[in-house]
C-alpha cells in the first residue's frame, strides 16, 4: 500500500533529477576511480526521489543552477 | 620499552578487581613526606606509584624521574561508594531491574526483540543509545517481575548520589550503596547487554566503588615554592581527605558506634568521593582549598576550553614563538617584520656547520651573546655547551665540522607572523626578519589588513620555523607577497589604507606642480631618479622659465612601463546607473582613470586604484607582471604618498565642522523644521484618520514607517545641504570621497545633524508608559519625543537627545557583543566541520574517505585568488583589450 504522494518535480524551484542508467553510472564512477559508496547519498524518502521512482542503490544525476557555474552536475547514490 | 601496536581501543569499567591488579601499592596513610623529607611507605607520595623527586628511583620500575611514567596505586574503601559519574544510570538499572531476582523487568518477548535491535545497531557501527533508552522506558512501566512474580517498588532518585525506594503505603525506605550493589550483582550477564553494556568490561556492581584507585604521583605533582614549603596538587588533598574519613569509618565502626554515627561518616565519605570526581556537581557545595579557592579536581582537569582536551591535546603551547606589541613602520618592506633585539637574541635557528659555512658561523660564534652571535653550541661529540662570556671565544676556535649552533634570529630569516583570532589564512603569514632597536614588533601598515591589525596595543605572535622543510614551504606558499590576493573574493587584501589612500589622492588631484626639487625629493627615495620629460614649465618670480612635473606624472613614475588599464574609481557618481553618459575623459570629479603607456592620462588614484580589498592597479600588475611587481608597486606606492602628504601636511579639527551661517540656516529650516513640520502633519493626518494603511501594515505602523522615512530624509538632506558648502579641500570630505577613512554620513552627523536613532530599527518607545522620558507629554508622537537627534555633534545635544542617543547607542553596542561571539562560534563549529575536505587533483572535493563533496571545486573549480575577482573569466576586460572600446559599467 503506497500512499500517494505529490510529484514535486518539475517545479521551479526543484533542480532537475534524472535517474542515470547502469552504463551511465558505470562510466561515471570510472571518470573519478571511485565506487558507489563514495558518491554523495540522497534519501530515498527525499520527496525529489520518491516522486521519480528510484530505488535504493541508483543513482540520480541532478542539474543545479550555480551562482559560480551557471549549472552544475551532482550525483548522489540512493540510499535508506 | 619494547615498541606496540595499537589494534583498538575499548571502553569500560575497571573492576575491583582489576583496579587491585594494577596497582602498585596500596595506600593507608594520608600523610605524604616524612619528617626526614622522604615519601612515606604506603603514603600518598608513595615511592612505588611513581618518582618527582630528582635522585630518587621508583620502587616498582627503577627508572628515574623522567623515565617512570607512574604506576596506580589503590585506596580500599570501608564502605562501598556511589560512583557520580554514573549514579543516573544507576538510576535506570534499578527501575528496569526486579529487585529481587535482578532480571530485567521485561517479558521474553520484548527482551528478545530489544537485544536484536541492539544487535542491529552494533552491526551498523551505529548509536545503541536510543534502543538502550527504550528499554529503560518500557522496563521501568512493569510493576511485578515477569519471571519471580515479585512485586516492585517505586525507585526514587534523590540528587546526586541517593536512592529511595517507595512501597504501595508510601513508605519509604533509603537504599545504601551496600543494598544497591548486591541488586546489581544479581542482574545476570545475559541481561547486560540490553543495557547497551558489555558484560566482560563493564559489570554494573563495578559502577559502585569499593576500591579506589589512586593515581600516580606524576599525575598530581606537587610544587616546591620559594619559601621552599611544598605545596600539594588539588588531587593529593582531596585523597587526603578520602583516606582521613575512611580510616574514621572504620575505626569507628570497629569500635561499634551506633548506627547514625557510621551513616554520617559514610555520607561524608560519599561526598569526599563524589567531589574527588567532579567538584561541580549542582547541589552539593564544592570542596575548597583552605583559601576558601574550590579544588579542582578529575572532572575539572579534562571539562571545558582549558581542559586536558580542548586545551592540552587539541590545542598546545609551542617554543621558539615571541610575542609583544605590534607598531608601524612604513621604511620597511611588506614582507618584512621589526623584530626587537632583545627576542632575536633568545629565540635561535639550529644550523649544521658545514665547510661551506664553517667561517661564517665561527664569526658568529666569536661574538657571543653579543646580538648577531648564538646561544648553545652542540659539539661534534653531542655535547650541548652554553656559549657564555668566558668561552665564546675558546669555542670559535674550537668550530669544527659536524657541530650544530644555535645561532640568533638575524636579518633575512623567514618567520610567521600571526594576529589573533587566525579567522582565515592570512592571519599567519611567513615575513622577513629585520632585527631592530626597541621592544615592538614592526609591521608595513599596508599589511595590516590581512590581520585585521590596527596600533593601539594590539600585540602579535612570531613563530621561529626550525627546518629547511618549513623554511622553504613558508616561503613558498605562506610569503606575504604570495598572499597579496585574497583566496575569499580575488582582490588584492593588502594594500594602501587611510593615509597612503589621502596623499595619493592629494597628489594625483587635478593638475599639481612640482618643480624639479620638490619632484626628485618625493621619487629618489623609492629609487626612482628618473622624472621623465617636465609636463611645461612656467615663469617665476625672477623671470626664468621653470620646467615642473604634474603629480599624475609623478604617479606614473611608479607604475610599470607600458601598462594600459582602464577604470573607475570610488569618486565616481555611477551617472551611467541614473541614466546618464559616462563624461570619461572629462569627467568632472576625475573619476575616470586611464593608465597607457605606463602613465596615468587622467583620472585621479583612489581607494579603488591602490586601496587594500578594491585596489584595480595593485590587483592588475599582480596579474600581469607577477607578485614582485605587485609587491614592488605596494611599496612604492605607499612610499610615495608619504612623501607627498609629507609636503603639504594634512590634518582635521575642530574647524574642519565649521558651516557658514546661511548654511546652518539653511539646513534648519531646508531639512529639520521642514522634515518635523511634516511629521507633525502625518500626525495630524492620522489623528483625524485621514491616513491610508500601507498594504500588509496597521495604521499605527503606516504611520511609523511614513515619519521614519521622513527624519530619515530629513539627515540625507542636511547632509547634502552641508556638503555643498564643505568642498574637497575639506579634510573629512577628501577622507570620504577618496575612501581613505570615515563616511559621508560621518561627516554630516559631525557638522549637520544626528539624525534619529532607533532601537530594533524603529523610533525609540521604550521608557514610560506612552512616552519616553518625563519632559514630554504622554502620547506625544512628535519627532523630538522618539529620538530625533536635530542638532549636530558639533553643536552639540541638548539633554533629551543626549538621553535617547544614548539609548541607541547602547543597542549597537550590545549587538556588536553579541554577534561577534555569535559568528565566532559559527565559524568554530563551520571549521571542525569542514576542515579535512580536500580538493583533489581531479578537481573533486572530497573528504577523508575519499567520498565526494563536490564533483567540481565551488561547482566552477575556481580559485578566487587566481581568478578575475571569482569569475572564470573577465570577458569585458578581454574584449577592451582587444578593441579598444569601453564596454559595460
Amino acid at each position: 500500500m503506497k500512499k500517494e504522494t505529490l510529484s514535486i518535480l518539475g517545479h521551479e524551484l526543484v533542480s532537475e533529477h534524472i535517474l542515470m542508467d547502469e552504463s551511465e553510472v558505470k562510466e561515471l564512477l570510472d571518470k573519478y576511480k571511485i565506487r558507489k559508496v563514495q558518491l554523495p547519498k540522497i534519501k530515498v524518502s527525499d520527496p525529489a526521489i520518491n516522486g521519480m521512482g528510484a530505488e535504493v542503490g541508483d543513482v540520480v544525476k541532478i542539474t543545479r543552477q550555480s551562482r559560480t557555474a551557471g549549472k552544475a552536475l551532482s550525483f548522489r547514490l540512493v540510499m535508506e | 620499552m619494547r615498541l606496540k601496536r595499537i589494534k583498538g581501543i575499548k571502553f569500560g569499567l575497571l573492576s575491583p578487581k582489576e583496579i587491585r591488579k594494577m596497582s602498585a601499592s596500596k595506600i593507608i596513610t594520608p600523610d605524604t613526606y616524612g619528617e626526614d623529607g622522604f615519601p612515606i611507605e604506603l603514603g600518598l607520595v608513595n615511592q612505588r606509584i611513581g618518582v618527582i623527586d630528582p635522585g630518587l628511583r621508583c620502587k616498582t620500575c627503577g627508572g628515574r624521574m623522567g623515565e617512570c611514567p607512574g604506576h596506580f596505586g589503590h585506596i580500599e574503601l570501608a564502605a562501598p561508594i556511589i560512583h557520580v559519574g554514573y549514579a543516573k544510570m544507576i538510576y535506570r538499572i534499578l527501575a528496569a531491574t526486579c529487585r529481587r531476582c535482578g532480571k530485567v523487568l521485561l517479558g521474553e518477548e520484548a527482551r528478545a526483540k530489544f537485544l536484536d535491535g541492539i544487535e542491529q545497531q552494533k552491526e551498523k557501527q551505529a548509536d545503541v543509545g536510543d534502543v538502550v533508552k527504550l528499554v529503560f522506558k518500557e522496563a521501568a512501566k512493569n510493576d511485578v517481575c515477569p519471571f519471580c512474580d515479585e512485586i516492585q517498588k517505586r525507585i526514587k532518585y534523590d540528587k546526586p548520589t541517593g536512592y529511595i525506594e517507595i512501597d504501595k503505603e508510601d513508605k519509604e525506605r533509603r537504599l545504601m550503596p551496600t543494598d544497591v550493589r548486591e541488586r546489581l550483582e544479581k542482574i545476570p550477564d545475559d541481561d547486560i547487554p540490553l543495557f547497551g553494556m558489555d558484560p566482560k568490561n563493564a559489570r554494573p556492581e563495578w559502577m559502585i566503588i569499593t576500591v579506589l584507585p589512586v593515581p600516580p604521583v606524576t599525575a598530581r605533582p606537587s610544587i616546591t615554592l620559594e619559601s621552599g614549603q611544598r605545596s600539594e596538587d588539588d588531587l593529593t588533598h582531596k585523597l587526603v581527605d578520602i583516606i582521613r574519613i575512611n580510616q574514621r569509618f572504620m575505626e569507628n565502626r570497629d569500635a561499634g558506634a551506633p548506627q547514625l554515627i557510621i551513616e554520617d561518616l559514610w555520607e561524608l565519605l560519599q561526598y569526599h568521593v563524589s567531589t574527588y570526581f567532579n567538584n561541580e556537581i549542582p547541589s552539593i557545595p564544592p570542596a575548597r582549598h583552605r583559601s576558601g579557592r574550590p579544588l579542582k579536581t578529575m572532572t575539572q582537569r579534562l571539562k571545558g576550553k582549558e581542559g586536558r582536551f580542548r586545551g592540552s591535546l587539541s590545542g598546545k603551547r609551542v617554543n621558539f614563538s615571541a610575542r609583544t606589541v605590534i607598531s608601524p613602520d612604513p621604511e620597511i618592506e611588506i614582507d618584512e617584520v621589526g623584530v626587537p633585539k632583545d627576542i632575536a637574541k633568545e629565540l635561535t635557528i639550529n644550523v649544521n656547520v658545514i665547510e661551506r659555512n664553517l667561517e661564517a658561523i665561527r664569526e658568529t660564534l666569536k661574538r657571543g651573546s653579543e646580538h648577531p652571535g648564538a646561544n648553545y653550541v652542540r659539539r661534534s661529540d653531542d655535547k650541548k655547551v652554553k656559549v657564555t662570556e668566558t668561552n665564546h671565544e675558546l669555542l670559535a676556535e674550537e668550530l669544527g665540522v659536524g657541530w650544530k649552533v644555535e645561532r640568533h634570529l638575524q636579518d633575512g630569516d623567514i618567520v610567521l607572523f600571526n594576529r589573533q583570532p587566525s579567522l582565515h589564512r592570512l592571519s599567519i603569514m611567513a615575513h622577513y626578519v629585520r632585527v631592530m632597536p626597541g621592544r615592538t614588533f614592526r609591521l608595513n601598515p599596508t599589511v595590516c589588513p590581512p590581520y585585521n591589525a590596527d596600533y593601539d596595543g594590539d600585540e602579535m605572535n612570531m613563530h621561529v620555523l626550525q627546518t629547511e622543510e618549513a623554511r622553504a614551504e613558508a616561503k613558498i606558499l605562506m610569503a606575504v607577497k604570495r598572499n597579496i590576493m585574497s583566496p575569499r573574493f580575488g582582490r588584492p587584501i593588502i594594500g594602501g589604507i587611510h593615509d597612503y589612500i589621502t596623499g595619493l589622492f592629494i597628489l594625483t588631484w587635478g593638475e599639481k606642480r612640482f618643480e624639479k626639487e620638490k619632484a626628485q625629493d618625493m621619487l629618489h627615495k623609492i629609487n626612482i631618479h628618473d622624472l621623465g620629460e617636465p609636463a611645461g614649465s612656467f615663469e617665476s618670480s625672477s623671470g626664468i622659465q621653470v620646467p615642473y612635473w604634474t603629480g599624475k606624472q609623478l604617479f606614473g613614475r611608479i607604475l610599470p612601463k607600458q601598462m594600459d588599464l582602464q577604470f573607475r574609481g570610488v569618486v565616481c557618481e555611477k551617472c551611467i546607473e541614473r541614466g546618464e553618459k559616462c563624461k570619461k575623459e572629462n569627467c568632472p570629479r576625475e573619476a575616470y582613470v586611464v593608465i597607457k603607456g605606463g602613465d596615468l592620462v587622467c583620472g585621479v588614484i583612489d581607494e579603488m586604484a591602490i586601496g587594500s580589498f578594491k585596489g584595480k592597479i595593485i590587483e592588475h600588475i599582480f596579474r600581469l607582471y607577477g607578485e614582485d611587481e605587485a609587491k614592488k608597486f605596494i611599496t612604492d606606492s605607499a612610499r610615495l604618498a608619504i612623501n607627498c602628504i609629507k609636503q603639504s601636511g594634512f590634518s582635521f579639527g575642530i574647524s574642519d565642522e565649521d558651516i557658514p551661517k546661511e548654511g546652518k540656516a539653511q539646513i534648519r529650516e531646508e531639512a529639520v523644521y521642514a522634515a518635523e513640520h511634516k511629521v507633525e502633519e502625518l500626525i495630524r493626518a492620522y489623528d483625524a484618520e485621514e491616513l491610508e494603511a500601507l498594504p500588509g501594515r496597521s495604521l499605527e505602523e503606516t504611520l511609523e514607517l511614513l515619519i521614519m522615512q521622513e527624519l530619515g530624509r530629513a539627515r540625507d538632506d542636511a547632509g547634502d545641504i552641508a556638503e555643498r558648502y564643505l568642498g574637497i579641500e575639506n579634510a573629512a570630505v577628501l577622507m570620504a570621497k577618496s575612501g581613505a577613512r570615515g563616511s559621508m554620513l560621518n561627516l554630516t552627523q559631525m557638522a549637520a545633524c544626528v539624525g534619529q536613532q532607533s532601537v530594533r530599527g524603529e523610533r525609540i518607545n521604550r521608557g514610560y508608559q506612552g512616552r519616553t522620558l518625563p519632559h514630554f507629554k504622554s502620547g506625544d508622537r512628535r519627532a523630538e519625543a522618539h529620538g530625533f537627534v536635530r542638532a549636530s555633534f558639533k553643536d552639540g545635544l541638548t539633554a533629551t537627545e543626549y538621553f535617547l542617543h544614548a539609548v541607541g547607542g547602547r543597542e549597537a553596542l550590545v549587538d556588536t557583543a553579541v554577534r561577534t561571539s555569535q559568528s565566532g562560534y559559527f565559524q568554530r563549529r563551520l571549521i571542525n566541520a569542514l576542515q579535512d575536505l580536500e580538493v583533489k587533483n581531479d578537481g573533486t572535493v572530497r573528504e577523508t574517505r575519499g567520498t565526494v563533496v563536490q564533483f567540481k571545486y565551488g561547482d566552477d573549480g575556481v580559485d578566487p585568488s587566481k581568478s578575475e575577482c571569482g569569475k572564470v573569466v573577465d570577458i569585458d576586460e578581454i574584449i577592451s583589450d582587444i578593441v579598444e572600446v569601453d564596454v559595460g559599467a
